[in-house]
């Protein structure tokens, strides 16, 4: 062997090594900070933090694009819905009266919101557009309750790290992080473009996460949960999505 | 047979060829799946079953919801389509940087693919493509070097399409452009920038198809070998 290769071996070997730290450090760092999705084991693992890792580095604070008003768009498409049954049906005969949303988990005060008492509270709305993983999209004007209103009227703790909500439908359950739980346009929407919510989409009470796909806007919310830790619910990787092959983070 | 002389292709272009072909079919997969779920294609901001579209493509969808003429409904293939259309762009963004980084800093571009000035008329480029719509074989020197219409085409694919291409991808993100609306904001709109995506994935496609051709017309065998050990059989070496 001669001086050079021996050389070239040395220094090949330190970079490899410096390389094998680099990246043991970086997932301790991307650890700490918060830049590992729940959905990261797998083979499409490495994609999924890269992902998430570089959004929460570059667009934590980034508002979503509004529009104009007369961008709205006249022929907006509500998707299909599962069959919401008939105690659904007759929550929707009396005006939503009985329609409550509880808020549990890691908060000082576990409480229980009737829909009157949603719209007591002060309103946020937007214009942005809806899109769909499959392709289309919409624009709508969105109005409701800024999620982090709720968050500080129940006390959310400072180790609270996600936000599961709950719809009435139970197979249809998410969850996302404080950076977008306490985004400003991040609504607990009740109205849109001026109307009542109409159920199909999502009414009466429909989360409205502007900077993520349409599945992440789940319809028909009934209980969100404060947690540090998304391991122990459903199989662990977050939210339904990922249960049913879709990823956890749907801002991209 | 000829001796071997040098290397025709780096260990660097031979292993990023390699990877950004595996990331290029795995994005073509997956992508074709997800439009298979909305074969219909819009322009400006948005646009749904609802909406009149630009153009459909003559297929079945993947989601009951879509109007396609068709009774029959294809099984969703999104879920991990998705997953490996993400996974594959951060392959192809990442070994394509290293490409172009290091592509311009040994000279590779400068060498291998800018072309000679005098190369660059009318008259050599129109000879260049009557001999390809002949479908003559290139000569001998040609396992060495690029001609003209070849660098062009290369320069083109690496510089303007891919560059477009991730750019339109890019623009159709909720979260990115919503720190960098400009992206999609001079595209005409959301739905703009997935038809333009869609249309560049035609000329890609394309692209590889004349690629794949051509190798095949001048000896399958030669190429794959020389893009895969670097060596390159032929009279005159120039590499």
């Amino acid at each position: 062997m001669n001086k050079l290769t021996r050389r070239r071996m040395i220094t090949a070997s330190l970079a490899a090594a410096a390389g094998a730290s680099a990246l043991g450090v970086a997932a301790k760092l991307a650890k700490r900070y918060g830049l590992i999705p729940p959905d990261s084991g797998g083979i499409f693992g490495p994609g999924e933090t890269l992902t998430y890792a570089a959004q929460r580095l570059l667009t934590r604070h980034s508002v979503a694009r509004e529009f104009s008003r007369s961008q709205i768009s006249r022929d907006p498409f509500a998707n299909e819905v599962d069959p919401l049954g008939e105690e659904f049906q007759r929550l929707q005969q009396a005006g939503f009266a009985d329609w409550r949303l509880v808020v549990d988990g890691m908060v000082a005060q576990p409480a229980s919101f009737s829909l009157a008492e949603l719209q007591s509270f002060p309103h946020h709305s937007h214009i942005t557009m809806i899109q769909c993983e499959e392709g289309w999209s919409y624009i709508a004007e969105w109005t409701g309750v800024p999620l982090s209103y709720v968050l500080q009227l129940v006390g959310a703790l400072p180790q609270a790290r996600y936000v599961v909500y709950r719809s009435f439908q139970p197979d249809w359950w998410e969850s996302i992080d404080m950076a977008d739980a306490l985004h400003p346009q991040t609504l607990l929407a009740l109205r849109m473009n001026g109307d009542e919510l109409p159920v199909r989409f999502g009414g009466p009470l429909r989360m409205r996460v502007s900077r993520q796909l349409g599945y992440k806007n789940v319809k028909y919310i009934t209980r969100l949960t404060l947690t540090d830790n998304l391991k122990r619910l459903g199989k662990g990787l977050g939210s339904a999505a990922p249960e049913a092959g879709y990823a956890w983070y749907a801002g991209l | 047979m000829a001796e071997l002389r040098g290397l025709r292709h780096s260990l660097l272009v031979r292993i990023t060829h390699w990877l950004i072909t595996l990331a290029f079919l795995a994005l073509l997969v997956s992508g074709l799946e997800i439009v298979v779920s909305h074969p219909r294609f819009y322009w400006g901001e948005t646009g749904n079953v609802n909406t009149a579209p630009l153009f459909k493509i003559p297929i079945a969808a993947s989601r009951a919801t879509v109007p396609t003429g068709y009774g029959s409904v294809l099984p969703d293939q999104n879920g991990w389509s998705r997953y490996l259309h993400f996974q594959s762009a951060w392959m192809l963004v990442l070994t394509g940087l290293l490409y172009v980084v290091a592509g311009v800093f040994n000279g590779h571009f400068r060498r291998n693919l800018l072309p000679a000035l005098s190369d660059v008329s009318a008259k050599r480029l129109a000879s260049f493509i009557a001999q390809h719509l002949r479908f003559a074989r290139p000569s001998a020197e040609e396992a060495w070097s690029y001609n003209v219409l070849q660098r062009l085409t290369y320069l083109l694919v690496i510089f303007i399409l891919f560059p477009l291409i991730i750019w339109t991808g890019l623009a159709m993100s909720p979260s990115f452009v919503s720190a960098v609306p400009a992206a999609v904001n001079v595209l005409g709109g959301q739905q703009s920038a997935r038809t333009l995506h869609f249309l560049l994935t035609a000329a890609l496609v394309l692209f590889l198809l004349v690629h794949v051709l051509m190798i095949l017309l001048s000896g399958f065998r030669d190429r794959v070998r020389a893009m895969i050990t670097g060596h390159a059989v032929g009279p005159v070496g120039r590499g």
